[in-house]
């Protein structure tokens, strides 16, 4: 690992030079060499890194916050927060698949291979995979989808059936097909041929319900289906995390600028993306 | 060895260097060695239940960010009972920090301080997005005067009071605090702005109007630091755009006694470490053998060229 100062950054940030630490610090800053950096389809890349060890004891649902260079004259002055798609222990790489959507994106779409990526994390609560648990269901769309991939690798690991329910645009959209099909079985879901509505989505659960494949529930990127599988658990009492996104600024808990809306008990209250998510139960989540 | 050490009244720090409140919590043992810092400063607490503003709360803006959280609390008993034995995991002093939208709100609060078990109270004066039209005590000198005099006379713990860069003059601001019995300013909190998202015709935050801080608001302040020093006896914490070693030793060159740094944590999560450690080898490329030393040390004459400039005038 680089052991440098963080040239990107607008001060020298090195490793405190302290002495012995007297606790555990799980998540740093570091810099990590790209590896590869190449589009998925129009809108989506995937980047891979080399990860410090740090970095590499991230688990599905975590996420890194991303020092992005900027794609224009201005400077960017918050970090982004990007929930890690591939976790690679034997080759040492941590792999994100993201949209080039704004400029915090399009300022990391400029990364090359060899390039270094400034990273703090592994950061916040992952997912919860319990062991009496024989079958899931994981249901993403767009840029949700690349959350829910170590979920179902590790399900997978762990001999526990995956079934993935992607929903996308068309077919460009359906991104790792691949990864999931290794993981389980996949059900690609379109707007193009209508398969992605929710009454067609909610069948499909139905469907697994009735097969006895539907043990948890995860979902990732789209409100109304995070809805949908929300009822669906609820009517058919099955446990369920939903990981979400806000805009932070901190990313690590003290500024509370990530909040979102929860409620139990019929109580409203509101809780922190970053460290108290980004994975939430799905019953206490309202929504986005 | 340099003497990293200051004293703000009678508390002394270890190093000038502290979070600012609303950047700082425990959490951050995630990253870093809290126990070097000078102090820890906790965030604003308010006597009772605050849900906080609106999302969005924080948007990027050129030189910083812009942000209005809304001050969320669990309210001041819960501070005690939980927050509070939190941080004394940790061993730097713990400076508490109270707000409250009445003058007898604050005096409450500041008894049930009193009593508690934080080595110095910080009275947030200045929150400029608690009201949302972005009133304040510390816009007004006298205003300042009667809830800094009504605390000093509940509380025996050194009092500081964190001053607003959106006041008109916050030279009297300050004196009216030094006057009614503070024992340091923290100058400033947040300047007032606003920001508009272009795509939606609609303001970026919640709350429309939000807190400037970060870099870009960092010479406004080291020149309120500057006056306030010449105006007051007491010490002076500079806050305001700190992301480097040289933002420090500006601010103590103006009269800044310590600092407290914010959006630096955000962006490089350990670097108030990296500064403390920077901060130390700067006095000794420098041959400063205190810190302290840099208080108040700007050489108050013209720069150079401008004096070689007048030694030889045109025409």
């Amino acid at each position: 690992m680089a052991t440098e100062p963080f040239t990107s950054a607008p001060v020298m940030v090195g490793r405190s030079a302290a002495a012995p630490e007297p606790r555990p610090i799980p998540a740093e800053e570091s810099l990590c060499p790209v590896i590869s950096h190449s589009w998925v389809n129009a809108e989506y890349r995937h980047l891979v890194v080399e990860a410090s060890p740090k970095a590499l004891a991230v688990t599905p649902g975590q996420f890194f916050n991303l020092l992005c260079p900027s794609p224009d004259v201005g400077e960017l002055f918050f970090r982004r927060p990007q929930s890690v798609y591939r976790i690679d222990r034997p080759k040492g790489r941590v792999e994100f698949l993201y949209k080039c959507v704004g400029r915090g994106t399009r300022g990391l779409a400029t990364l090359k291979a060899g390039d270094d990526l400034n990273m703090v994390g592994p950061l916040g609560v992952g997912f919860h995979l319990d062991p009496t648990w024989r079958h899931i269901v994981v249901l993403g769309r767009g840029v949700g989808i690349a959350t829910l991939g170590p979920i179902s690798q590790l399900a997978k690991d762990n001999g526990v059936g995956v079934t993935a329910i992607l929903s996308a645009r068309d077919a460009d959209f359906v991104m790792a097909g691949a990864l999931f099909a290794e993981a389980g079985e996949v059900v690609s879901v379109l707007d193009t041929d209508g398969t992605s509505a929710v009454d067609n989505v909610e069948k499909i659960l139905d469907g697994l319900i009735a097969q006895k494949r539907a043990d948890a529930f995860f979902t990732c990127g789209s409100n109304r289906l995070f809805q949908l599988m929300k009822r669906v658990g609820r009517a058919n009492t099955i446990p369920g995390q939903v990981a979400m996104e806000q805009v932070m600024a901190c990313g690590l808990g003290p500024c509370y600028v990530c909040v979102r809306t929860f409620e139990v008990d019929g109580k409203k209250e509101l809780r922190r993306v970053c460290i108290e998510g980004p994975v939430f139960d799905m019953q206490e989540a309202v929504g986005w | 060895m340099v003497d990293m050490s200051v004293k703000i009244g009678s508390v002394t720090l270890k190093n000038p260097i502290m979070p600012g409140s609303g950047c700082f919590s425990t959490d951050l043992a995630q990253v870093m060695d809290i126990n070097r810092l000078g102090a820890m400063v906790a965030k604003t607490v308010s006597r009772d239940y605050r849900a906080g503003n609106p999302p969005p709360r924080a948007a990027e803006v050129e030189g910083g960010m812009i942000n209005s959280i809304g001050l969320p609390t669990k309210g001041i008993e819960y501070f005690f009972e939980h927050q509070v034995p939190d941080y004394r995991r940790f061993t730097p002093p713990l400076v508490g920090s109270i707000s409250a939208t009445t003058i007898e709100d604050f005096e409450a609060m500041a008894r049930d301080v009193a009593k508690g078990d934080i080595d110095v109270l910080e009275v947030n004066i200045s929150c400029p997005t608690r009201d949302p039209k972005g009133g304040n005590f510390a816009l007004h000198a006298e205003h300042t005067y009667d809830v800094v005099k009504l605390i000093r006379a509940t509380t025996e713990k050194p009092v500081w009071v964190k001053l607003s860069p959106n006041a008109g003059d916050i030279v009297t601001v300050a004196q009216a605090a030094e006057r009614a019995g503070a024992n340091a300013l923290v100058v400033s909190n947040t300047i007032l702005g606003l920001k508009i998202n272009t795509d939606t015709l609609r303001p970026a935050i919640g709350n429309k109007f939000g807190g400037l801080s970060g870099p870009g608001i960092k010479p406004v302040i080291v020149r309120m630091v500057y006056q306030c020093a010449r105006a007051v006896k007491i010490p002076i914490i500079g806050c305001g755009g700190i992301v480097k070693v040289e933002d420090v030793v500006e601010y103590m060159l103006a009269g800044a006694t310590a600092v407290m740094i914010g959006y630096l944590t955000f962006r490089n999560p350990s670097g108030m470490i990296a500064i403390i450690d920077g901060l130390e080898q700067w006095c000794v490329k420098r041959g400063f053998k205190r810190v302290a030393d840099l208080t108040g040390a700007m050489i108050d004459e013209a720069p150079m060229e401008t004096f070689a400039a007048a030694a030889m005038p045109i025409g």
